[in-house]
């Protein structure tokens, strides 16, 4: 851990003055992560913008029938937050999904859209990363990589994103609201993260200079067919080797509309519209849910230790689908799934 | 006279505990602490060509930075550094004493600044350039040079011959990665500079261990040092030998003449002691009856460069089975790791689990019941030794484990029983640890109150050696145990071993009844001089100590009050140390037993896999606590699970380097992972082993588990997975 410099901006304002002013600085708001990563020596920030103070902790209805979270809700209060639990189950499950109660109490919303990946090279400073260290390596891809990417990978680079609540956003289609220099801008959060490409040590499309205020959700919950399921090497306190959110509309029998995102599989929550589209106006059976997991995992592709993840995938791809197809969505307090 | 032996005695030191008013090692403040940081190597092996620390000496409130090149002395000669646990073969690891790198994350520097911060800070600024040499982790890719260490137990008859000629025959390979203790607390020291003198404050589990191994690292006197640890966060046989915190903490203090605190970050803890990665190989013949003909069991484990660490893996099936022919060999593979350790239940954890494993095999080969079969093999006496036990409950273990768990309701045919979407598996397995004593010392010191406090240099590493002491004493003293405080860990207290092997239970709790047999006579002869004693003709034997009397044995009325003993005698307290030592007896094996039972659960499709229930049916002589000891068991239990599914170090080869140096990536059980437990201490009258009748069960609770789950596994599966731990993707098809 290196020495840094402190600050507590008074606004939004001040906090990306602030951010803009200063190429290495970061802002901290529970410290759940960028405290890890500092001790391990992988981020060494000259300075830290404490925002925890500011007020982005509203959560909302909005106009269109939707909801707004403020970016510094703790994850504990987004996931208990009556409306949220009512109109968007999914989330709710998700978050719960994650780390562990006392990490949830702390961590941010925002801050968990940017929690950087668990890859164990990553955190290693001994070792070639990419990610950390551009340019000097990819050790996971012929190393250890059972907690790594089979889809959407590169040369460069098969971290993958370890984020529980953001599955469930990408199911969602939640927009995300930031602030910068130049004033607001929403990104939609499809393109919020990115693959990692030739630049895996960008993890997202916020610009450094920009600040996230808030988590927009649209109207739609799927409130009463969904699931988030996680399977991972412990049944708690772990991060996934591949999780599902599945959210469904149903009109008797048959699918109106599926939505899917994968967590523990890529370097972002994963999805893929053209195959969701693949299952509309089909009968919600075992034969449409393997068909369209077929087609979600045709390309991927495993490095030796996460090779097992490729059909597990597809069978957590079934199992979801069909736990939201029969309204019985898996509980995150069940110590099994079910 | 047992009002507390026996009992369920909630913790004595619970309440210190919780609130918090409990110190470790790293709690102790005092005035001008200077803090330390460790910089660490991040090769496997090799040399330091260079080390430059002049930025870090530059960091405003760095003291100094120590490393290999201006360190204070430290002992030149291999034994100095040879601790009382250590491996009789080798060198044992120095911390700063040279530029060779042995292991990856091996210390290299030491930061010592007025400030932690400062101290991890300037730690970061440390440089080095290293002279890299080809190192080798990999223990599979290393067993071909590994040498024959010991052959712990004699052959006997002709094992080829027999396997040759067995009807039905079972060969297999098992392996265990490396593991990792992992205790909560991390290692820490703080080393007290006093005018020359030092106390330190050492997270072990042998305070007069460390206290020896510093005299002699740094040529002190005896009184020189003093070592305290009088509670501790974890052991599990890391804190077994003196660990590089404390040397390096007092190096720091002697280089600044001031005291200093050095805690381990968690990643450093894992360059520790540890399991070492073991390949078990078994072969078992038998007859179609499933009379056991041969037995042989061949062990190759890991050690380091410099040390030869081995525990016995093999041997036990001469003490679980009857067999005339059996072969055991141990060897050992060097590789570019520190020296591995004792943890809990070593070489048994390990050993019996590829037993176990094979035993469950050679029964599905056979079409037999696993828990027939053990009992076709049971043996009454110890084969290697040929020797009857000392007690051996073991039938009755699997008799009141199987009738609690059900087990006459299992179908045989793996994935037959169900549950929804998941396979039922039902599998079992024997477990068998030593019963260990050593010699040990106590002091008491009964005061005209009638409290007495009992005192040696014991370490309690959480296993309840407080509790069962306080109740000991407190029967043995005839007091309530209100009266009686027990100080532990430090290494001016009488003279005890390192708290381990499953030996402190019956080690200390003897020398606490020999201490207070001491206390008794005094009182007797004391009682005897009082003006018409009601015991004035009694002799040492007559009398019992209790409800806060000195009475006749076979007369109660006869007794007078402690208090009123020693207000008559007029001394205000009566202070006894006494060692006990054990008898010498090698006519009888002595040895704890156990059955496992366990359930799974695991996910047809997905693979997923719960340890739904265990029942574990132990056997271990008189059980002194109840309430602690089932906590150790079920401690031992969850460790199993943890074994069996989820414990492995990842090394990455290609850097000689574990990846998952942290709790988050190395994992065990959490609470989630968790079910039934359920811990049966089947009834075990030993009147030869002591006194008491006390075997211990510090290592008992795991040993054998995993096999229970590996076997469970297969039963619900199909799948027999050899090496652990069994992740989902091993059972996925």
């Amino acid at each position: 851990m290196i020495n840094f410099q402190y600050s507590r901006p008074g606004d939004i304002a001040d906090a990306v003055r602030q951010i803009a002013a200063d190429p290495r600085a970061k802002f901290i708001a529970g410290g759940t992560n960028i405290l890890d990563l500092m001790k391990y020596d992988v981020e060494r920030p000259a300075h830290l913008i404490d925002i925890s103070r500011l007020p982005l902790t509203g959560v909302e209805e909005t106009a269109s029938g939707g909801m707004r979270i403020g970016a510094l809700v703790p994850n504990s209060d987004l996931s208990y937050h009556p409306l949220i639990e009512a109109r968007y189950p999914i989330l709710a499950s998700a978050i719960r999904a994650g780390a562990s109660q006392q990490l949830r109490n702390m961590a941010s919303t925002g801050g968990n859209l940017l929690q950087r990946t668990r890859c164990l090279y990553f955190y290693d400073v001994a070792t070639p990363c990419n990610k950390r260290a551009p340019g000097s390596g990819c050790s996971a891809i012929d190393g250890i990589n059972r907690q790594n990417a089979i889809l959407g990978t590169s040369d460069a680079c098969i971290a993958t994103h370890p984020s529980d609540m953001c599955v469930a956003l990408a199911v969602l289609e939640a927009k995300v609201h930031v602030a910068g220099p130049a004033g607001e801008r929403v990104i939609a959060f499809e393109d919020f993260h990115r693959l990692p490409g030739k630049t895996p040590e960008r993890d997202t499309n916020l610009a450094p200079n920009e600040i996230i205020t808030a988590i927009e959700l649209p109207a739609r919950g799927f409130a009463k067919n969904y699931t988030y399921i996680k399977i991972r090497d412990r049944h708690s306190y772990a991060f996934a080797l591949v999780s599902v959110a599945a959210a469904l509309e149903l009109e008797g029998k048959t699918i109106k509309e599926a939505r899917l995102a994968l967590g523990g599989v890529a370097h972002k929550p994963w999805r893929n519209k053209e195959v969701e589209a693949t299952l509309n106006g089909q009968p919600a059976t075992r034969e449409s849910f393997r068909s369209a997991a077929d087609a979600l995992l045709r390309d991927a592709k495993g490095f030796g230790h996460n090779d097992f993840k490729v059909e597990l995938a597809r069978r957590a791809v079934v199992r979801a689908l069909t736990q939201a197809a029969q309204g019985t969505p898996q509980s995150q307090s069940n110590k099994k799934i079910v | 006279m047992n009002a507390y032996i026996g009992t369920p005695t909630s913790r004595v030191d619970g309440r210190e505990k919780v609130t918090g008013a409990a110190k470790y090692a790293a709690d102790y403040n005092t005035e001008r602490l200077v803090f330390g940081a460790v910089v660490t190597s991040t090769i496997a092996r090799g040399r330091i060509k260079r080390i430059d620390t002049s930025l870090a000496k530059h960091v405003a409130g760095v003291l100094d930075v120590l490393t290999h090149e201006n360190r204070p002395d430290m002992a030149a000669k291999d034994d100095a550094w040879k601790d009382d646990v250590a491996p009789e073969k080798g060198t044992p690891f120095r911390p700063l004493y040279d530029g060779r790198i042995r292991f990856n994350h091996q210390p290299i520097a030491l930061v010592l600044a007025e400030e932690w911060e400062t101290a991890l800070f300037a730690a970061t600024l440390v440089q080095l350039q290293y002279e890299k040499e080809k190192h080798a982790t990999d223990l599979h890719a290393q067993r071909d040079k590994a040498f024959v260490v010991e052959k712990p137990e004699k052959p006997r008859g002709n094992a080829a011959k027999a396997y040759a000629a067995s009807e039905v025959r079972h060969e297999a390979e098992y392996f265990i990665p490396t593991e990792h203790h992992n205790p909560m607390e991390l290692f820490a020291a703080t080393a007290i500079w006093d005018g020359g003198k030092l106390t330190v404050y050492d997270k072990t589990q042998g305070v007069q261990n460390v206290q020896g191994y510093l005299c002699s690292v740094f040529n002190k006197k005896a009184d020189d040092i003093r070592v305290i640890n009088p509670f501790m966060g974890g052991g599990f046989g890391a804190g077994l030998r003196p660990q590089y915190e404390c040397v390096l903490a007092v190096l720091g203090a002697l280089a600044l003449q001031r005291s200093v605190r050095l805690v381990l970050t968690r990643a450093q803890m894992y360059a520790l002691g540890h399991r070492p990665a073991t390949i078990e190989h078994l072969t078992l013949g038998a007859k179609k009856d499933g009379t056991l003909n041969v037995v042989t069991h061949e062990a190759i484990a890991e050690t380091s460069e410099f040390e030869d660490f081995s525990r016995n893996d093999t041997g036990w099936a001469g003490l679980l089975y009857k067999s005339a022919n059996t072969k055991f060999e141990h060897k050992l593979a060097r590789l570019d790791v520190s020296t591995p350790s004792d943890m809990r239940a070593p070489g048994a954890a390990t050993g019996v689990y590829a037993l176990e494993s094979a035993m469950d095999e050679l029964a599905v080969a056979l079409k037999l019941d696993p828990v027939e079969l053990r009992l076709k093999c049971y043996s009454d006496r110890d084969q290697n030794d040929d020797l009857p036990y000392t007690s051996k409950a073991l039938r009755a273990c699997y008799r009141q484990g199987a009738e609690a768990f059900g087990w006459s309701k299992r179908n045989p045919e793996p994935r037959s029983m169900r549950d929804g979407k998941e396979f039922v598996g039902w599998g079992m397995a024997s477990g068998v640890w030593e019963a260990l004593q050593m010699p040990a010392a106590a002091r008491i010191v009964l005061t005209a109150n009638g409290h007495a406090e009992v005192s040696c240099a014991a370490s309690d590493i959480g296993t309840g050696t407080y509790t069962i002491l306080a109740q000991v004493a407190a029967d043995a003293l005839g007091l309530p145990i209100e009266n009686i405080s027990v100080k532990l860990g430090d290494s001016t207290l009488p003279q005890t071993p390192v708290e381990g092997g499953s030996w402190m239970a019956a080690s200390a709790s003897h020398a606490v009844i020999a201490a207070a047999e001491e206390v008794r006579n005094e009182l007797l002869a004391s009682a005897r001089a009082m003006n018409n004693s009601p015991l004035a003709d009694a002799k040492p034997e007559d009398v019992v100590l209790a409800e806060g009397k000195i009475m006749r044995r076979h007369d109660q009325s006869r007794a007078v009050s402690i208090t009123d003993v020693m207000r008559h005698s007029g001394a205000d307290r009566i202070v006894k140390e006494k060692k006990n030592e054990f008898a010498e007896d090698l006519s009888h094996a002595r040895n704890t037993h156990s059955a496992i039972f366990a359930e799974v659960k695991i996910d047809e499709e997905l693979g997923i896999i719960r340890v739904t229930r265990v029942v574990s049916a132990v056997a271990a002589g008189r059980i002194l606590n109840t309430k602690t000891a089932h906590s150790q068991i079920m401690g031992g239990i969850v460790w199993g699970i943890g074994m069996a599914l989820h414990e492995e170090t990842v090394f990455d080869h290609k850097f000689g380097r574990i990846m998952n140096a942290n709790i988050a990536e190395y994992h065990v059980p959490v609470n989630a992972d968790i079910h039934d437990i359920n811990v049966i201490f089947v009834e075990e009258k030993d009147d030869k082993i002591n006194p008491l009748g006390v075997k211990g069960v510090g290592e008992i609770g795991i040993v054998g588990v995993a096999a229970a789950i590996a076997n469970a596994v297969f039963h619900a599966t199909g799948v027999r997975v050899r090496d652990l731990p069994i992740t989902l993707d091993k059972v996925l098809r």
